[in-house]
């Protein structure tokens, strides 16, 4: 009469939570960004209040959205580098032309150059077959290129944020008593729209197949050429309407605005869990990797180290939250 | 010899390519002569050696984002110690850094191997370290090189038996850059290090069951990048006789001159000629456009340009070949 013939031997509680973890890989990432605001609470008791929580999420966003182009261009095997330079670009005309222009109008100007730079990525990763690294820092270096010669002819006009972009990008709004950032509006509609697509729709399956083997892809029929144009295309988009956000927020049109987002929004692309491989990944991940990049960029700045050690820091911590996330996601 | 342009036929168009741009400039400038020569060296120097770290690395199928990073803590490093120190003491600083970028290198090929996250996010992480450690090391543009670290690079070598006007064509700083890259390369590249570089490359997995140990070699193989890399950091101090912590256009540079070079970004393929001929090149562009007195920012966009468009071509025969 044994009873250990009918219940099988429990597995240890370390294996049962990696398992756990490994199932649902939000949980780790969520677990990690918990454990940096919580650390932030510490070192400067009561700065976690409803207006940093704003604060945070209103400089996550611009984040979050260029994210969300590397995650989805990586899905494909590919990256975007162009991105800072488009949102820039967009930012920058977008501020120099409503001066004397339509706002309208001054929109549709400010958004030639991300379709443009998207058609021209798109056609030269899919039809060329150029290595998507090389040609969006190509493109890139065309854009910024065209930026200073653009930046020579509109000097004498001046520049301006538009009063909406401001709203959008640093108003928040209370609503039950809490302050929600504006640019949230902006922001939940479109995380909804990028998540629905690569989980529901044809075009975001055909993301992860053309990412998981090309070939096969290609010998069941898909146009590649017409998958990786309609998505560099996108991503421009995206990246435009990035700059159009982060000049509201900064409200300083220059001609290196969002450079400085390019790299961490691979980084937090990668966090969230997407392979820079393709075929693996998804928007959620990247969401919660952008926050935590942001709350990192806090927690490195309350310490007050010199810019050189916040930087090393920075960079060891990226590496290693990769290489743990990897660790646990794939003992499955 | 047509085999051997099959082969070489890149490398030989490129050659070409380079032998038109100095028709187009003297057509340009007719009183371009020695000196400027010289000034084309001395700019070229550090992009070269930015090339071959970029290069090393391709070949054995990564890549490495950190490589203008690594130049500028190099170069900050040496440009730091050599302040004030007598010139003897240089003696020591060179090899110290090029040891230095030596080590930095491995590690990065240590992280990718152990922690086994994508060189590109590994190397991604390493700019911003070294980033970081070169802001620390000296917080704005500084310090200072031993004179004969200087005159190395200045003037031009005086070959015995030549007369002058074909003395004045080489200058000291070509003369560094092949003795650097030639004492490394040759032999590395008929050693059994520099055919499993290759065969990483081409096909790890191939390599892997043939025997190649795959880990050290891509370890190495990215410490012979730091190397390069510390060269070009200490090119950049010779050249411009202090260090600048904030990197420069090296990056994109390097990643261009290697496709252009005839490098295939896959790994396995191409030479360190092919990529330092496309420095030449790329930078003959630039003094062309300059010369032209065409605006410096349209020069950006020409030579984006000139970038895109090759690589499209190349990628276009590529295909084709395939086919």
């Amino acid at each position: 009469m044994s009873t250990s013939a009918i219940t099988p031997a429990p597995i240890p509680l370390g294996r049962r939570v990696k398992r756990f973890m490994a199932d649902r890989p939000l949980i780790p990432l969520i677990i990690l960004l918990v454990i940096l605001v919580v650390i932030l609470q510490i070192l400067r008791p009561g700065i976690v209040n409803e207006r940093w929580i704003a604060n945070t999420i209103k400089f996550a966003i611009p984040l979050a959205i260029l994210a969300g182009c590397q995650t989805m261009t990586m899905l494909t095997g590919g990256i975007d580098l162009s991105v800072g330079t488009v949102a820039t670009m967009s930012a920058f005309i977008m501020a120099t032309q409503i001066v004397n222009q339509d706002p309208a109008v001054a929109f549709l100007l400010a958004m030639m150059p991300a379709v443009l730079i998207g058609l021209v990525n798109g056609i030269g990763v899919g039809v060329f077959r150029v290595h998507p690294l090389i040609m969006t820092l190509g493109t890139s270096l065309i854009g910024t290129g065209c930026l200073q010669v653009y930046q020579r002819t509109v000097i004498a006009s001046g520049a301006k944020i538009p009063d909406f972009l401001a709203w959008l990008g640093t108003g928040v709004t209370p609503i039950l008593g809490f302050a929600f950032p504006n640019a949230l509006l902006l922001f939940v509609p479109l995380a909804a729209l990028i998540v629905f697509t690569l989980a529901r729709t044809g075009f975001g399956r055909l993301l992860y197949a053309v990412g998981d083997n090309e070939r096969a892809t290609r010998l069941s029929g898909v146009q590649y050429w017409q998958v990786i144009t309609a998505l560099y295309v996108t991503s421009s988009l995206l990246a435009g309407i990035t700059g159009l956000l982060y000049i509201g927020l900064i409200k300083a049109p220059s001609l290196s605005l969002a450079e400085p987002l390019v790299l961490p929004s691979v980084a937090a692309a990668v966090i969230g869990g997407t392979s820079i491989f393709g075929g693996r990944g998804g928007y959620t991940g990247t969401i919660i990797g952008a926050l935590i990049l942001t709350v990192l960029t806090t927690l490195l700045t309350i310490l007050q180290m010199p810019e050189g050690a916040r930087r090393i820091l920075f960079g060891l911590i990226v590496l290693f939250v990769t290489a743990a996330y990897l660790r646990i996601v794939e003992e499955r | 010899m047509s085999h051997f342009l099959r082969r070489q036929g890149w490398v030989t168009g490129l050659f070409a390519l380079l032998i038109v741009l100095f028709i187009v400039t003297k057509l340009i400038q007719p009183g371009y002569g020695s000196g400027d020569f010289g000034s084309l060296a001395r700019a070229v120097l550090p992009y070269a050696f930015a090339v071959a770290a970029q290069t090393v690395v391709v070949i054995a199928g990564g890549i490495d984002l950190s490589v203008a990073a690594m130049m500028a803590l190099t170069s900050v490093t040496a440009a730091s110690m050599m302040a004030g120190a007598s010139e003897e003491y240089a003696l020591f600083v060179v090899p110290f850094v090029l040891a230095m970028g030596f080590a930095l290198g491995a590690l990065n090929g240590l992280l990718i191997v152990v922690t086994r996250v994508p060189d590109i996010v590994v190397t991604l992480a390493m700019l911003f370290v070294l980033q970081g450690a070169a802001l620390l090391v000296l917080g704005a543009p500084g310090g200072g090189a031993a004179e004969w670290l200087k005159a190395m690079i200045s003037g031009t070598v005086p070959i015995p038996g030549l007369p002058d006007a074909v003395d004045a064509w080489a200058p000291k700083a070509l003369l560094v850059l092949i003795v650097c890259l030639c004492v490394i390369w040759i032999p590395l590249r008929r050693s059994r290090l520099g055919l499993s570089i290759y065969a990483i490359g081409s096909s790890e997995l191939a390599a892997f069951r043939s025997g190649v140990p795959v880990k050290r070699t891509r370890i190495l193989a990215y410490a012979l990048s730091g190397l390069f890399a510390a060269f070009g950091g200490l090119a950049l101090t010779m050249s411009t006789g202090i260090g600048a912590p904030i990197p420069g256009p090296y990056l994109l540079a390097s990643v261009a001159a290697v496709v252009l070079g005839g490098v295939a970004l896959g790994g396995g393929k191409g030479g360190l000629l092919g990529p330092i001929v496309a420095v030449f090149v790329l930078r003959l562009v630039r003094t062309d456009l300059t010369l032209l007195a065409i605006d410096p920012n349209v020069t950006a966009i020409i030579e984006g340009l000139i970038m895109v468009a090759v690589v499209m071509f190349g990628a276009f025969i590529t295909m084709r070949g395939r086919q």
